[in-house]
């Protein structure tokens, strides 16, 4: 979806004072409306930043919350979830789960210290491919305005710290005994202890 | 030296709950003395690192290690034990997911330090003076561990064989687990040994939660008069069970307490705190933004009661310093150089 040579008009993600950074947006369609939406602006030929990648779920009431945090941690800087109008969804109720989810964990993410502006809601019906395109530019502009949110990166920084114990745990294996370390050698002595026993 | 099974028991960073816990074994402890040997029990027992330092690799048959991992210290004598044990087990909440301590890392290191040694009302320190890693007086140096970034539960550390889950665990569950480990019964390594099925398969006042819940105001336990029958959500009061394991018979319940999440999730859950999050919101009344919003209010600490035991352990595992909140920079985890 990301293509290099998808650059238009009304792509916000290329330019700028931005140093080159490109937007990661994860967004949840639901498939009865945003998703077929999203088609619709596909077929009409619309033009719209190429930064995010779709994942079409049945509905939006399906978004686990765990879903968004897991995008995040891998990376995403940017979550959009879509779904039909309220009184529309396919499944009745869903799309209020849904809203009533989003307010919900906007506030765990700003508790987190993540912008609430990294993650939005909208709800497109399936004739809207023009508002596919206006959110999806316009959540673009914003999440490159506040820049990476590169979660697997602090990660690992916050790993280093760990780091160097680690080399020496692996490096004291010359000690006269074997030492055993994986889940082969853990077997291993998971025999020896119910001899023991 | 008998030929029994050898048992180190260790704590990291945790309040001593799990080590009062062991006692809860009450006269069965003695059972348990007679068929082991305690090699290491810091809490209890006069045995040294260097004891545990002299023994064979993997001669240590369990190693119990409560508490979650936040100090040097802490994560050399974790994977020393490891390295000693057969099998290591991840005892009590904060081993298994951080537990309390795990709240840590909603504050920067940083933020830590300077409430504890300047700012909290009973501190007297107008040098601002600090622990420091490395002192030198008269020519001997002094060291103290290091206080890392994050706190971490120990799987993030070492590789845990079992886990008792539990803010204590029950004796019934150390009881049920030191007779498997002695009689060599033990489960599929990683395991839990705790049922795999939510709290509220276990509730007593199971039948009184309705299919629909519907709530339609958040009330906190100490501000209301509750049925002590009917189900915590069902009266409105945020209860953790329909995203916690089972195990612990709803001793919280029984006490009539909301449950608060300390079994961690079922093996179906990576998130426990976005869990519940998904089932509660799901399951309130209002449809408009406002009202959901202002619904939402009667919950103070989002972060606080969803990921109560489980923040370390949670996907995002520590706040970030993308914004500043109150004026005043959060979380800001600097880089290790």
């Amino acid at each position: 979806m990301s293509r290099e040579n998808a650059n238009e008009e009304g792509d916000p993600g290329h330019g700028g004072p931005t140093n080159g950074f490109r937007a990661r947006i994860v967004a949840f369609f639901c498939n009865w409306c945003t998703y077929t939406a999203a088609d619709l602006a596909g077929v009409s030929r619309l033009k719209h930043s190429p930064h995010f990648r779709i994942i079409r779920v049945m509905c939006s009431g399906r978004v686990d919350p765990q879903f968004v945090l897991e995008a995040f941690a891998r990376g995403a800087d940017g979550v959009l979830i879509g779904g039909c109008h309220p009184g529309d969804c396919h499944y009745m109720e869903g799309n209020y789960k849904c809203l009533r989810r989003f307010h919900l964990l906007k506030r765990v993410l700003g508790d987190m210290g993540i912008a609430a502006e990294r993650l939005r809601l909208e709800w497109i019906s399936a004739s809207e491919g023009e508002r596919v395109k206006t959110v999806v530019n316009e959540l673009v502009a914003q999440v490159t305005a506040l820049g990476p949110l590169g979660m697997p990166g602090r990660f690992a920084d916050w790993d280093l710290e760990m780091k160097h114990l680690e080399a020496a745990v692996a490096g004291a294996g010359g000690g006269g005994e074997a030492v055993a370390a994986g889940p082969e050698a853990a077997r291993g002595r998971e025999e020896a202890v119910i001899h023991v026993g | 030296m008998s030929a029994n099974p050898k048992i180190a028991l260790y704590w990291c960073a945790s309040c001593g709950g799990c080590e009062e816990s062991v006692v809860d074994l009450a006269e069965s402890i003695l059972d348990v003395v007679g068929a082991v040997d305690i090699v290491l029990w810091p809490v209890a027992m006069d045995f040294k690192r260097a004891d545990i330092e002299a023994m064979a690799d993997g001669s240590i048959a369990v190693a119990l290690v409560n508490g979650a991992v936040r100090s040097s210290e802490q994560e050399e004598m974790v994977h020393l034990l490891r390295r000693k044990s057969a099998l290591v087990v991840a005892y009590g909440s904060c081993a298994h997911q951080g537990g309390i301590p795990g709240l840590a890392n909603q504050f920067s290191r940083e933020d830590l330090l300077r409430t504890v040694y300047e700012e909290s009302p009973s501190t007297v320190n107008p040098e601002r003076t600090r622990p420091a890693l490395r002192v030198v007086e008269d020519g001997r140096e002094v060291t103290l561990p290091e206080l890392w970034q994050v706190v971490r539960p120990l799987g993030a550390v070492i590789d845990v064989d079992y886990t008792i889950p539990g803010c204590p665990p029950t004796a019934k569950l150390l009881a049920g687990a030191l007779a498997a480990i002695l009689a060599g019964q033990l489960p599929p390594r990683g395991a839990v040994l705790a049922p795999d099925v939510a709290l509220c398969d276990e509730c007593p006042r199971k039948d009184s939660k309705p299919v629909d819940l519907a709530i339609t105001e958040f009330r906190r336990p100490h501000l209301v008069k509750l049925d002590p029958d009917r189900c915590f959500l069902a009266q409105g009061v945020l209860c953790m069970g329909p995203a916690t394991r089972s195990g612990c018979e709803a001793l919280c319940i029984g006490g009539w307490m909301p449950c608060t999440g300390c079994f961690g999730p079922t093996s179906r859950v990576a998130d426990q705190g976005a869990k519940i999050l998904s089932s509660l919101a799901a399951n309130i009344e209002p449809k408009t933004d406002e009202e959901i919003v202002t619904m939402l209010a009667g919950i103070p600490d989002p972060v606080g009661t969803f990921y109560r035991y489980g923040l370390a352990a949670s996907r995002l595992r520590a706040k970030i310093a993308e914004r500043e909140i109150a004026g005043r920079e959060i979380a800001g985890r600097e880089p290790k150089p």
